[in-house]
């Protein structure tokens, strides 16, 4: 069984990003960028299908600009078997990154995608989801538990009320949640061999994608900033301040 | 410009938080009409016809329907679409789980988590965990949007008289199929739309001394929250997560208790009005939010408050 796992590169999540000084966009210059935290997990749970007999070779993918190669030889190190990068510099939004996946879905005919939920940068969480439309096939969204018996894949997904268990048809679309697994962390020899393992690169007009934005960022804010209140020195003086001052209790 | 709100519902009633994006729908103007889809749901259709100032209520009630599937339901809410300007829902799971389906069904770039409506194509969502908020313009002949909850005050709920119309597609794709659920029940009010939240995060210690943060709930009318750091440890629940991953609230009054307070948390509560955080490190980041801070073991202050309520 074939798995292709989509990779984003983003912003480190330690980091507290900035605006440029003429708010334009976020200003991205000398960030620590890093893979996706939620991709991270989808990586690590395409590894555990192979160690389990179940995933026969790992395709990992990326879209987006050359450095993208970074996160996709990460994502070889956990232990992908290969890579593929459609390269491009422009800005791409969710439906654009979802048509290039198809097309590539159409080549390499995968069982199973695996995404992460969202990305940690757009925060759109969506790119899985426009995917399970363009292709038809069943998606599970926000997964903390997957399991494939043989042309079906039972998944738990967190949702508001609680979980939801769905059986899909394979080929399937699932998108990681936090609680699907632990990440590993790889190995110094797995990263050197990583950098031996292939590598090819692609990009939207080879895939026959128009990846034009439909959507145009036309500036960036901080959010009202909040100042930090006082310290009460104990129950009775905060008791006090949510009934008299702030008014929240009564 | 017309607006097509999606009802969120369990098929008996619908979903007050269906209401924000009626409000949003509202702060840009225009025709308002919402689109029930589910199986035996008139009941929820006719709760949505007394929404006011909502011209009719289209529903789509048909067995496939069930459990809200995506790939049922996306070409359904996708085929009504067609006709309008706007689509909006309110950013539940449900809603993230079908809009972007809907949106690439009709070759749109959806627009996630609007906490801002600046004109009729034009919009502000937070990025990089509420961080920055970003304008965006959309080109698309149809907007698709996710609506943030906590941004729009919930639009009345009764009063008004609108016409029920069915729709009679049956969308049926065959390829996902219901289990069953573990679903929370509850007394307390749901965690975003409660006006207290009181959450514990790892310094709880375990699952058992979040029966503290009950009871303190129970006193107070609250809904009860938590770091992710406390449901990875299985103290509590998945669905009791506040922040970037997990469910944004912004109630009257939000207490931390045991949470540092990480940026990842920050954007599911910094919106609230009133923010107290209890934490025996009076170092920690929860601190610059606060309103009113106690540094304190928890374990000393929370029967102290419990006794002082
Ligand atoms: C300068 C600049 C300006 C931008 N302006 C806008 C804007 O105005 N509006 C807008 O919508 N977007 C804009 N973007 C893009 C935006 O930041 C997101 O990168 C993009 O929309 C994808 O959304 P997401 O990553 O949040 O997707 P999500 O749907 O949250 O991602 C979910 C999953 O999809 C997969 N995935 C996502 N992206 C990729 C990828 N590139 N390669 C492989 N897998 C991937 C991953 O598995 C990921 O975990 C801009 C980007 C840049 C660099
Ligand atoms: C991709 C990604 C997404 C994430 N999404 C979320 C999210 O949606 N929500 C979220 O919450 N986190 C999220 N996180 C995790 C986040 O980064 C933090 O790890 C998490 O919020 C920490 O939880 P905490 O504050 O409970 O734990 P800790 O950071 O360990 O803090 C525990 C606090 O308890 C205090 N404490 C301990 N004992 C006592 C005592 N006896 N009395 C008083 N105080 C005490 C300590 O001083 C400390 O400040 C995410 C992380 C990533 C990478």
């Amino acid at each position: 069984m074939k798995v292709l796992v989509a990779v984003k590169r983003v912003v480190d999540y330690n980091v507290k990003v900035r605006p440029k000084s003429d708010m334009t966009d976020v200003d991205l210059a000398n960030v620590k960028m890093s893979i996706n935290p939620f991709c991270e997990i989808a990586v690590e749970e395409a590894v555990r299908l192979k160690e389990k007999g179940i995933a026969t070779e790992i395709i990992a993918i990326s879209v987006g600009p050359q450095q993208c190669q970074e996160q996709l030889r990460t994502a070889l190190a956990l232990g992908a078997d290969r890579a593929i990068l459609v390269s491009s510099d422009e800005t791409l939004e969710p439906l654009a990154i979802a048509k290039c996946l198809k097309a590539v879905c159409e080549a390499e005919s995968p069982d199973i995608i695996l995404l992460g939920k969202q990305a940690i940068d757009g925060d759109n969480n969506q790119t899985g989801q426009m995917l399970g439309a363009l292709t038809g096939y069943g998606q599970a969204t926000f997964a903390s538990e997957l399991s494939i018996d043989g042309g079906n894949a039972t998944i738990i997904r967190e949702v508001d009320g609680g979980l939801q268990t769905l059986t899909l048809t394979l080929p399937a679309i699932v998108t990681a949640d936090l609680r699907l697994n632990e990440p590993r962390y790889a190995s110094l020899p797995n990263i050197m061999k990583a950098k031996k393992k292939q590598l090819d690169t692609t990009t939207p007009a080879d895939l026959g994608v128009d990846v034009a934005p439909r959507v145009t960022l036309m500036g960036v804010e901080l959010p009202a900033e909040r100042s930090a209140g006082i310290k009460v020195e104990d129950i009775a003086q905060l008791v006090d301040k949510l009934k008299n001052e702030a008014k929240v209790i009564s | 410009m017309s607006t097509l709100v999606i009802a969120e519902h369990d098929n008996d009633s619908m979903n007050i938080a269906t209401l924000n994006s009626v409000a949003a729908a509202q702060a840009m103007g225009g025709d308002i009409d919402i689109l029930v889809v589910g199986t035996a749901c008139q009941a929820a259709a006719a709760q949505a016809a007394q929404v006011p100032g909502i011209g009719k209520v289209i529903v789509a009630d048909n067995g496939v329907y069930a459990h809200s599937l995506a790939e049922n339901v996306a070409p359904m809410i996708a085929e009504v679409a067609a006709g309008y300007s706007h689509v909006m829902a309110t950013a539940t799971t449900t809603a993230k789980n079908i809009i972007p389906r809907v949106a690439a069904l009709l070759d749109v770039q959806a627009i996630s988590d609007v906490s801002g409506v600046v004109s009729e194509d034009t919009f502000k969502r937070p990025i990089y965990a509420g961080n920055l908020i970003a304008t965006v313009k959309s080109s698309d002949a149809i907007k698709v949007l996710t609506i943030r909850g906590t941004a729009f005050d919930g639009a009345p709920a009764e009063g008004g008289s609108a016409t029920i119309e069915a729709v009679a597609s049956a969308h049926d794709s065959g390829k996902s199929t219901f289990v069953g659920e573990e679903v929370a029940v509850s007394d307390r009010p749901e965690l975003t739309a409660a006006d207290i939240v009181i959450s514990g995060g790892r310094g709880m210690g375990n699952g058992e001394n979040f029966d503290m943060l009950y009871s303190l709930a129970d006193k107070l009318g609250a809904a009860v929250g938590a770091s992710r750091a406390a449901v990875d440890a299985g103290f509590v629940p998945n669905d009791m997560q506040v922040g970037q991953t997990g469910k944004i609230v912004a109630p009257d009054l939000y207490v931390a208790v045991g949470i540092s307070g990480a940026i990842q948390h920050l954007a599911g509560m910094k919106d609230s009005k009133v923010i107290v955080a209890i934490n025996k490190d009076e170092e920690a980041p929860i601190f610059s939010v606060a309103d009113y801070g106690l540094v304190a073991d928890l374990f000393v202050a929370l029967p102290e408050l419990d006794a002082a309520l």
